[in-house]
């Protein structure tokens, strides 16, 4: 830290950044509580605490702008165990969030385009594609990235991320820490929850020194007890959906994971999704829907469409089918109960070693089933991700399964969660609509 | 086909072909066009709509058709629905019973399951590759400088027939050329190409999980090799109906016919 870092943080996060983005989010709020805002005949008004997950996302990537010379700075992979990282106050940047902001707000494709320039193929995952270019000085919509003092990659979500972050290292020259997770077909045996303690314990190392100071315990402890509230938190929110008619749509969850994701054991985000629970129990209560008029009730799987979620959103709220659940947002909350922050490090290794796209594809078909009956679902969309090879893997035999055992009508739409040039609005909707028509809406 | 009165209409707009049919109160087809779609789609459906009222000797209002294909939504019509259910319901009332129906269009092939109810069960759809649909059969018939309807008649009249190994439309026109530069007889050669592409779609059918009994559909079922090799194909006979492409058009007048 130096002294001009720390002048220049305070002065653009603390001081104008936080009344301006206080002012920004009561403006926000004001205005949704005016009569004839929301004039949607298909879809309910937007969560009235939405203008908070604006304020928390645009405060995260502010406090990013201007955090090297103010704190440590750590690039990690979105199944990353971030917990000892933010416990020695790194600021942690998520590549893969930043990727689907890009996504959303339509500037993926020139960053993307960017880094095939520079020689990345189009056959690489998008969000890792999205990342060169920003990396490489692509504009992004959040301003700009703060340079990492440390990289962190674990291997559960996928192998690609080894080369990414190899990419990373090379071009920041920084060190990297590798937490490799072996895959699991059951549940984990006690020596490979021993190998990736080790792991975490050398990474704890790593980033002490990189930080310059040691990880408390107590931090540490405080750290993954938030982070353990908020994933509940988290999961209680997603179990409304279970509700006729739902609350919240897998759309709208799409957009509200953030915190969880890249602000995991923050005190702010265990307010947020407290909050957040209130209003959809509120809404549960009065009967209120996400959808004004909810006739067939669908899960999703796989990681969202970013830059079509509106209209996605829209086209099946129109014909009254509600998008009750996701397994991608699920995998966010369903291993909270496993988190022991008393003991923080074994536990850590515990829970980043069970993430759906770490275990067999036949977990994944149980996952579904369960949620299916859970949230008694009319059918399954499953985006066949063109970019995300781990969790489209499978899907064929998948859809069989639940169309064949479960009688669950099954729609694989291909697509890419980051690319627009590989997605045909045309043909997509087609499917979907024919898919629309089989459930009979 | 019968002679009676229209009750309502169906119109399928395809990539590659215009269809119209006409049905009477009882759901039976009493009449059709068909013409290749048109760049100018309002236009086209302005006119063939003209041709119909003449026919039908009435003006029918767009409550009385529905749309399906492609080009649904820039015709009139009074709902539009895919070609999936559209498909389902005319070979289902035109055959009696479910089955796997394989549609193979002019620029997309699809499966569909269909129920004993008549019901779509389960779909599958490939319009990301020419390669297994009708496009395939007319880039290879330009090159050949055979007519498209002769296609069938040709394969047939071999025994033999020469591995095309590209999957893809485009390339498959240059090992087209390079095996007539090797003397390959051009029967071989159309042989190999309806072998191709029914391989690809019996992969397809297969992937949608087949129930008996096969049916064919769409305007490449004309095409008698493509019949015979996709029974080959998938071990099983091959049911076609009798207007084969005309089903889509058939289900959206039987679905107009209903709402009324």
């Amino acid at each position: 830290m130096n002294p001009f870092g720390f002048l220049r943080y305070h002065l653009n996060v603390n001081l104008l950044g936080k009344s301006f983005l206080r002012l920004d989010r009561m403006r926000l709020s004001r205005r949704m509580r005016r009569t004839g805002f929301w004039r949607d005949e298909h879809l309910s008004p937007p969560l009235l605490t939405s203008p908070r997950l604006k304020e928390l996302i645009s405060s995260h990537y502010l406090k990013g702008r201007y955090a090297n010379g103010h704190c440590p700075v750590a690039w990690v992979t979105s199944g990353g165990p971030v917990e000892f990282l933010v416990a020695l106050g790194y600021y942690v940047l998520y590549p893969e969030n930043h990727g689907a902001v890009c996504g959303i707000r339509r500037s993926a494709e020139d960053l993307c385009i960017l880094a095939e320039g520079h020689g990345y193929s189009r056959d690489i995952c998008s969000y890792a594609r999205t990342d060169f270019g920003a990396m490489l000085g692509g504009k992004t919509p959040v301003g700009r990235l703060p340079r990492p003092d440390l990289l962190l990659c674990c291997s559960n979500i996928c192998q690609t991320v080894l080369l990414w972050y190899r990419v990373l290292a090379h071009h920041f020259k920084v060190p990297l820490i590798l937490v490799e997770t072996p895959f699991l077909y059951r549940d984990a045996l006690p020596h490979q929850v021993e190998y990736v303690k080790h792991q975490l314990e050398a990474g704890v190392e790593q980033a002490e020194r990189v930080a310059g100071r040691t990880l408390a315990p107590s931090a540490l402890d405080r750290v993954a007890r938030l982070s353990k509230e908020a994933s509940l938190s988290w999961a209680e929110i997603m179990a409304c959906g279970k509700q006729r008619p739902a609350p919240i749509t897998a759309f709208d969850e799409f957009i509200h994971m953030a915190p969880i994701v890249e602000m995991r054991g923050e005190q702010f985000t265990v307010d947020y999704y407290r909050a957040m629970l209130a209003e959809l129990s509120g809404r549960i209560e009065r009967g209120v829907g996400a959808l004004a008029n909810e006739k067939k009730r669908i899960l999703w799987d796989n990681l969202p469409i970013w830059y079509r979620m509106r209209r996605l959103s829209r086209l099946l709220a129109e014909r009254g089918v509600a998008m009750v659940a996701s397994t991608y947002t699920n995998a966010w909350g369903e291993l909270a109960e496993m988190m022991d922050s008393s003991r923080p490090l074994e536990s850590a290794a515990r829970v980043y070693l069970h993430p759906i796209l770490n275990r067999g594809t036949g977990h994944k078909l149980e996952t579904i089933k369960t949620m299916a009956k859970e949230y008694q679902a009319d059918g399954i969309i499953l985006h066949s991700d063109r970019s995300c090879k781990p969790y489209s893997v499978g899907q064929m035999d998948q859809r069989e399964k639940l169309a064949g055992e479960m009688g669950l009508p099954a729609l694989l739409l291909e697509a890419d969660h980051n690319d627009p040039r590989v997605y045909s609005d045309e043909q997509a909707e087609n499917r979907l609509e024919a898919f629309m028509e089989v459930l009979g809406v | 086909m019968s002679s009676g009165e229209v009750s309502a209409l169906g119109i399928d707009v395809g990539s590659t072909t215009f269809k119209l049919v006409a049905v009477d109160t009882q759901g039976s087809m009493l009449w059709h066009i068909l013409e290749p779609s048109q760049p100018r789609l309002e236009e086209q459906a302005r006119r063939v709509l003209q041709e119909a009222s003449a026919k039908a000797g009435r003006e029918l209002d767009e409550g009385s058709i529905v749309a399906t294909g492609y080009g649904r939504n820039l015709v009139p019509a009074g709902r539009r629905v895919t070609e999936i259910t559209c498909h389902a319901r005319g070979v289902f009332a035109a055959t009696g019973h479910g089955g796997t129906l394989v549609d193979i269009g002019g620029q997309d092939s699809k499966v569909i399951v269909i129920g004993s109810d008549g019901r779509v069960t389960n779909f599958v759809m490939n319009d990301k590759c020419a390669a297994g649909t009708g496009r395939f059969l007319e880039v290879a018939a330009t090159r050949l400088e055979l007519d498209l309807d002769e296609l069938g008649r040709v394969a047939l009249e071999s025994e033999e027939e020469v591995s095309i190994s590209s999957t893809c439309t485009v390339f498959a026109e240059s090992e087209i050329v390079s095996q007539i530069a090797r003397g390959h007889p051009i029967e071989q050669i159309v042989r190999g190409l309806v072998r191709s592409l029914t391989r690809r779609v019996a992969a397809l059918a297969r992937s949608a999980g087949i129930s008996e009994p096969v049916m064919l559909s769409g305007g490449v079922a004309r095409n008698p090799a493509v019949r015979e090799f996709l029974a080959q194909e998938l071990g099983r006979p091959v049911e076609l109906p009798e207007h084969p492409q005309l089903m889509g058009a058939y289900g959206a007048a039987l679905l107009a016919q209903a709402e009324k």
